[in-house]
């Protein structure tokens, strides 16, 4: 039931951010696709295999949105920004940064710092999950058009 | 290729350029756009440098080198999309130069954005949903919807009024960190902390922070680090305003 839910808002959040970013009007619900998609994967991975370790599972959330990204990109030939853009935010881990300043306001700097380490492992696991799906994705391309 | 047309060639390659970088592509697209049109007019050994804030184009041989300066940054997706579907008719050769250039006029005149009202509607409705997606309860959601779509609306007019980006994000912020203490001083709203990340949520620089990173991985390290120094301000705006109103909390509210 959690994750119908969870889909179903990441879906509305990630089509939501599609018109705020202006994108084609009939590539608004593929946005929305990509942003449950990696959600789910963040969502399924961080809490049924990882223990709730969210760095790695915000590398296989934003790996699978670069990879459905890809694809989508491939298949209506526009550039692959248009869909993983929306499909990223929800990833983002504001609230961990929101926690960092809260705790710098409050003086706790010992926390503040914790929280801070988190943010940079999960944006840096972000953009890791995001190269790695383009460059695998790449490599098969590639072998494809060598082999025709 | 006479003259006249050589100059609208150039024109037409640095304007796709322009409108691309605006719009907020990443720099590896901008520079492949450019060097693919140039290849589909003939121009041998042509060459670009391009970083957020301007591109040098250079078209090879005795043709002259161009620049163009890029003031106004805005996320439209819908603008990158059309350049590069001009792009690839002009290199396929399905659409001639002189149509090209003329598409290419027609984004740079045209706007496209989805009608403001909408735009708020959508970031009041992607606040409610984050409200959902980060644990929150459902009867604060109404909250979020509103504190998230006031936030915007309060951001995007500073920003067309002054036209400075740290200000308006920082303005926007604060509003939004004062209308959930309200609603949670009030006694209706709970969970201050979740409202405020959900309604923060619509003036995250997504764009800017995937792009940046694309950038810097791909070997541009002048556009990567501009636009992570964007990034890292509009965050820093962001945090300082919700920071102000947190900081007055204990003061006999």
């Amino acid at each position: 039931m959690t994750f119908v839910i969870h889909g179903f808002f990441s879906f509305l959040a990630s089509t939501m951010f599609g018109i705020i970013f202006n994108s084609p009007r009939n590539r608004l619900l593929h946005c929305g696709f990509v942003g449950a998609v990696g959600w789910l994967v963040y969502l399924a991975s961080r809490d049924l295999l990882l223990d709730g370790d969210a760095v790695k599972a915000s590398f296989l959330g934003a790996f699978a949105v670069a990879i459905v990204a890809h694809l989508f990109s491939k298949r209506y030939r526009t550039p692959m920004i248009i869909f993983s853009v929306a499909g990223i935010i929800p990833l983002v881990p504001g609230g961990k940064a929101y926690n960092t300043m809260r705790n710098v306001m409050e003086k706790h700097y010992d926390e503040a710092t914790i929280y801070a380490m988190e943010v940079l492992m999960i944006s840096g696991s972000i953009a890791m999950g995001l190269v790695f799906a383009e460059v695998i994705i790449q490599l098969i391309f590639k072998k494809r058009t060598a082999a025709k | 290729m006479n003259d006249a047309r050589e100059e609208m060639g150039i024109d037409a390659c640095l304007l796709a350029g322009r409108l691309m970088m605006e719009a907020g592509a990443e720099t590896y697209r901008v520079d492949d756009t450019m060097t693919r049109m140039a290849a589909s007019l003939d121009m041998d050994g042509a060459d670009s440098f391009t970083t957020s804030t301007g591109i040098i184009f250079s078209p090879g041989g005795q043709r002259r080198v161009k620049l163009t300066s890029i003031r106004k940054r805005a996320t439209n997706l819908e603008k990158i999309a059309r350049v590069n579907a001009i792009s690839r008719l002009l290199s396929s050769g399905d659409m001639t130069l002189e149509e090209a250039y003329g598409e290419l006029r027609k984004v740079e005149r045209g706007n496209f954005m989805f009608p403001f009202p909408l735009q708020v509607l959508a970031a009041a409705v992607a606040s409610a949903s984050f409200l959902v997606l980060f644990g929150g309860d459902w009867q604060n959601m109404l909250f979020a919807f509103f504190v998230g779509g006031i936030g915007f609306v309060v951001s995007e007019k500073f920003h067309e009024k002054t036209r400075v980006k740290f200000f308006s994000e920082f303005t926007g912020s604060a509003v939004i960190g004062l209308l959930s203490l309200a609603s949670v001083r009030a006694g209706l709203g709970s969970q201050l902390d979740i409202i405020i990340i959900a309604s923060v949520m619509p003036l995250v620089p997504g764009l800017l922070i995937t792009n940046a990173i694309r950038d810097l991985m791909s070997g541009h390290f002048m556009a990567g680090i501009s636009k992570g120094a964007e990034a890292f301000l509009t965050a820093f705006a962001i945090g300082s305003g919700i920071a102000l109103i947190l900081s007055f909390q204990g003061v006999g509210m």
